[in-house]
């Protein structure tokens, strides 16, 4: 199953729900907010929301802003 | 003048300068900034986190001051994007609080009002205190407040520009319609004369970003904002005399040596 995370794609094992893929990419102590396809997903939903083929994944973290 | 404190809804600021948190030559130099000029709020932002612990990193350097966040939208040029972004924001920063920029040209960075308002609405509909970047337009401002914006913030001139307050009439025009609005002047700003000029105008704070942190001494010129915003609003509440056309001479001339008729 491909899924897009912050623009790269990236293959993971399906069935997946948003939860698995932020496991399985190390984020899963971090401070960071995710948006699939444009929607923001809160975070109790993670393991709520399956994933399908074409998935876009927005995961963002604090930065330095004006 | 600890009466003379800003307040956002519940929150009591502890100064009237809003510092920009980007750009800095090094994360020493942004924590001596905020250190010697003490603002009010800080601005920060979301961007792509690549696993590697820079978003924690970075906010760890923040929270041990202990300063309201105010995070942005910046660089989102749709409501879509600029709601989304709003709403990650909200639950990493743990705040309603939003800086709300929708762009809507790449070169002058300014802001489209249309998708501002639409934003703006959606977002206040949503929970969010907005506290929305825009153009010195009236009606623009008048349209935010009806939606629901407590603050507005018009640009002083292009972000990044440094060439200060690029329409004063506009902005005093501003101060004058909306009495009760807490108005913040963002963007553009270049020197401290500049904070200063616009709280004298009467202007609630001041928010800017790269005049500090693309200084030479960015320490130093965080200082230098902080004691112009303070000299300006100090002045403002001191009552400014009207300009003249004329001379009026300050020394009375009565009795003055050699006077005569």
């Amino acid at each position: 199953m491909r899924v897009i995370i912050n623009g790269k794609e990236t293959r993971c094992e399906a069935p997946l729900n948003l939860y698995d893929v932020i496991e399985q990419q190390g984020y899963v102590e971090m401070l960071i907010a995710v948006a699939r396809n444009g929607e923001f997903v809160p975070k109790t939903q993670y393991k709520l929301t399956d994933l399908i083929d074409g998935d876009q994944i927005e995961i963002v973290a604090p930065q330095q802003g004006g | 003048m600890s009466e003379d404190r800003l307040k956002i809804g519940e929150v009591e600021l502890r100064s009237r300068l809003f510092l920009g948190t980007a750009g800095y030559p090094s994360p020493d130099a942004l924590g001596r900034a905020i250190e010697v000029s003490d603002p009010g709020l800080i601005t920060v932002s979301l961007r792509r986190e690549n696993a590697g612990g820079s978003g924690q990193r970075f906010w760890d350097i923040l929270k041990d001051f202990d300063i309201p966040v105010l995070p942005n939208t910046a660089g989102c040029f749709s409501v879509k994007e600029a709601v989304t972004t709003a709403e990650m924001a909200r639950e990493v920063f743990g705040t309603n609080w939003i800086k709300l920029e929708v762009i809507g040209d790449d070169y002058t960075l300014q802001p489209d009002p249309f998708g501002l308002l639409e934003a703006a609405e959606e977002l206040i509909a949503r929970g969010f205190e907005v506290f929305p970047y825009m153009t010195d337009d009236l009606i623009l401002g008048e349209r935010l407040s009806v939606a629901g914006c407590h603050i507005l913030m018009p640009w002083g001139a292009p972000i990044g520009s440094g060439r200060g307050l690029n329409n004063p009439y506009a902005l005093k025009f501003l101060r004058e319609r909306f009495v009760q609005k807490t108005l913040v002047v963002d963007a553009g700003i270049g020197a401290p004369s500049h904070a200063a000029a616009a709280m004298e105008m009467g202007y609630d704070a001041v928010l800017l970003n790269t005049a500090v942190s693309k200084a030479v001494d960015p320490a130093a010129m965080a200082g230098a904002f902080a004691k112009a915003i303070t000299a300006g609003r100090e002045g403002y509440l001191a009552g400014l005399i009207e300009a003249q056309e004329k001379a009026t001479a300050s020394t009375p001339l009565l009795d003055k040596p050699f006077w005569h008729q």
